[in-house]
């Protein structure tokens, strides 16, 4: 990463309602083009992997969405425009990296194995999301927004103390992302966590996917310069790139994280994106936003495009589509059979977690309610009236 | 007399506060276009205009400081949050500044501030949406925190705080927003139970249960369930929680000589633990049985599957109550 996108990047949008100064590597109608500082070299079955994520967050979205229709899950706070940022964003990570998600970074936590089921897990009010944060290298869901941020410069402040930062290492060096959306920049801590990120050199990438809209309010509601500039201030380079390009988020994001190892601070990108369909199936999008706005967008389709250009270079075919439809149909399959299977919490186990030695009071709690509760369910088998 | 539901009667109120005041404004995120996610602004940013109902940015601190800030010169806003458990980045503006300005400078500065929290759970949501944080601010001096559970109280009780010189935590009792009731909108002055005073919703001679906001519907169940066992339990809603009407209770359990208190906050330190030692200050000698709370647990509130085994239900209250009788 150069530092060339420090310094103002005037407002504005180009001919093609591009912002300027966003890095694109491949355009609206599938157009692969170069950039001096950020490009990807990637082998044709790394693009191809790249696709079937994308391919695959989509299908997880949909059905996810179904599902919720279908009253599986209580919520769905859907992603469906938001592929490229996400996928792009969580294959540019290493293993070793980790990430402190918003609500919607579904893509992320696929690219970075953690079980679908555990995600919609949250949505349907089974747990608070079944991963291991540790195992996956993803942090649990943030609900308060902006709230994950200040934990995230804070891991990477521990990374540093760790030593690992800036050895040389490939497999040691490590880097934190954290995800949020442009409604979050709002938040009095979103600028705190800047601000510490680079008073510290934090190893912190700022992935921000400014999807256009914060529930019913546009992002000029929140900000009147472009977001990424927000970082200039805080004293970190700024990137803005096309949100719904793969390659040129995972060029980005992928040169971020690297700086963030090699011990060059913290980096602010943001990913000019958009977001499909409604904030969550509770909300109702016709009341604040035109279908125009949709419609302009769905011409800038992440897979669409990516599709186009894969085929175009003879990368895809029709063989790896077909393979490609099937594994997305495994996929939905095992989601709304598994979603209705996924474990009932047995009520006892709230007790179980919220301290980690002996609590008195929530020990004696817990006895009065199993005691309750046994005296009920005795009543109900013995037909008794409560 | 008209029949509105809780959503609605605080949508009228608020539109009746603003039509007789020029300086009252909504501020919050989605409170304009969108109406909010409850819709209870609805409308009324098509009415008043965008200067008066204010789309925020996405920031509680944000929404509370400037409001601070628009009181000062005169304004008087209403704040929503979101969602309850939305309201702690709001949490030091609320605490430091907000509840402290008018003791600090002697009573030279007035803080006409009203923020709106939709509280409590029961809607099957996520994290976060089913909280019930209020102990936090009637524990904080300077602060009057008030709860109407119905929508006669809903629509006079905004109007009132939004009245009222102090600041004022309006909370909604979010699963009841849809619960209709009669609202009778023609009060005059001196009609109207004052903001801070309990009311008594029905009378009973058996135990009192008390109550507030999502919590006195529980009560009123509860009560009616006991009444087709020959149980006659008097039902007192509290209203409001900063200030507390104690002597509205006392009398009550004087009357029946039990207390049950039931609210979605936990127990542990919770608003009804104020409640009880209070009435064991004040009742000692009419007493038959030792105060006893239902409320929630001392835990992050649960995933939604669980958060029926987490709420006060009217098994839990009625167990209560017969332990009570019992002793
Ligand atoms: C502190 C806080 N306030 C309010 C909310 C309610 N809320 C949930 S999502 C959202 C909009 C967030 O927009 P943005 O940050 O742009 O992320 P997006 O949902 O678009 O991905 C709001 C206001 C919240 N979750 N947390």
């Amino acid at each position: 990463m150069t530092d060339t996108e420090v310094g103002p990047v005037r407002a504005g949008a180009a001919h093609d309602g591009r912002p300027d100064g966003m890095v694109q590597l491949l355009d609206q109608h599938g157009v692969r083009h170069t950039h001096p500082d950020h490009e990807v070299d990637l082998e044709p079955e790394e693009l191809l992997g790249l696709y079937r994520d994308m391919v695959l967050m989509r299908r997880f979205d949909s059905e996810a969405e179904a599902l919720q229709r279908k009253g599986e899950l209580g919520l769905w706070a859907g992603s469906r425009g938001q592929e490229a940022a996400q996928v792009g964003a969580g294959r540019a990570l290493r293993r070793q990296d980790h990430v402190f998600p918003s609500y919607r970074d579904h893509g992320a936590l696929l690219t970075r194995g953690v079980d679908p089921l555990h995600i919609l897990s949250i949505f349907r009010g089974t747990d608070h999301g079944g991963w291991d944060p540790v195992a996956a290298g993803v942090h649990p869901y943030t609900l308060v927004i902006a709230a994950q941020m200040l934990p995230a410069v804070g891991y990477g402040m521990g990374v540093q103390r760790d030593g690992a930062v800036g050895t040389g290492d490939p497999e040691r060096d490590t880097a934190v992302i954290a995800c949020f959306g442009d409604g979050a920049t709002s938040q009095g801590e979103a600028a705190e966590a800047l601000n510490w990120a680079a008073v510290f050199n934090a190893p912190v990438v700022f992935f921000c996917q400014n999807n256009q809209w914060a529930i019913s309010e546009p992002v000029s509601r929140q900000s009147p310069v472009p977001l990424h500039r927000r970082a200039e201030g805080a004293g970190m380079p700024g990137v803005l790139v096309d949100g719904n390009d793969v390659l040129a988020v995972l060029a980005v994001v992928r040169s971020a994280l690297e700086r963030a190892r090699n011990g060059g601070g913290p980096t602010f990108v943001e990913a000019f994106t958009f977001r499909m369909g409604a904030h969550t199936t509770s909300d109702d999008p016709t009341r604040y936003r035109l279908a125009a706005e949709v419609d302009a967008w769905r011409e800038k389709d992440p897979l669409d495009r990516f599709r186009t250009y894969l085929t175009a270079e003879g990368v895809l075919d029709e063989d790896f589509e077909a393979q490609l439809a099937h594994e997305s149909e495994a996929l939905a399959e095992r989601l709304r059979a598994g979603v209705p299977a996924l474990p009932e919490p047995d009520p006892v186990s709230m007790f179980d977690h919220a301290y980690a030695e002996p609590h008195p009071q929530v020990q004696a709690e817990r006895d009065e309610f199993l005691a309750a509760w046994e005296q009920h369910d005795r009543d109900v088998h013995a037909g008794g009236v409560l | 007399m008209e029949q509105m539901a809780i959503g609605k009667a605080i949508n009228a109120g608020l539109r009746a506060a603003m039509e007789r005041d020029p300086r009252v404004l909504l501020v919050g995120e989605d409170i304009g276009a969108l109406g909010g996610v409850f819709r209870v602004t609805d409308g009324l940013q098509k009415d008043f205009g965008e200067d008066r109902v204010v789309d925020t940015p996405l920031a509680e601190a944000g929404i509370v400081g400037t409001a601070i800030g628009m009181a000062l010169r005169g304004h008087r806003p209403v704040c929503e949050i979101q969602f309850n458990g939305f309201v702690y980045p709001a949490f030091n503006q609320i605490t430091t500044q907000l509840a402290k300005l008018r003791a600090r400078s002697r009573g030279r500065l007035s803080l006409p501030v009203v923020i709106r929290i939709p509280s409590g759970g029961g809607i099957g949501s996520v994290e976060h949406h089913s909280e019930s944080p209020e102990v936090l601010f009637a524990h904080t001096a300077g602060l009057r925190v008030v709860a109407p559970s119905t929508p006669h109280d809903a629509y006079w009780m905004i109007q009132q705080s939004i009245a009222s010189a102090d600041p004022v935590l309006f909370l909604e009792p979010e699963r009841r927003y849809w619960q209709k009731g009669d609202v009778d909108t023609d009060l005059g002055p001196g009609q109207v139970t004052p903001l801070h005073r309990a009311r008594v919703v029905r009378p009973g001679t058996d135990a009192t249960l008390v109550a507030y906001g999502p919590t006195a519907k529980l009560a009123l169940d509860a009560a009616a369930v006991a009444a087709e066992d020959g149980t006659d339990l008097e039902v007192v809603d509290l209203r409001s929680l900063s200030p507390l009407d104690v002597d509205t209770v006392a009398e009550s359990v004087r009357r029946t000589g039990r207390l049950v208190t039931v609210s979605e906050a936990p127990t542990f330190h919770g608003p009804m633990a104020e409640v009880a030692a209070r009435i064991q200050e004040s009742c000692f000698y009419s007493l038959e049985a030792p105060v006893k709370r239902v409320g929630g647990f001392h835990l992050p509130y649960p995933a939604a599957r669980v958060e029926e085994h987490y709420l006060p239900t009217v098994d839990r209250v009625l167990d209560a109550v017969e332990q009570s009788l019992a002793a």
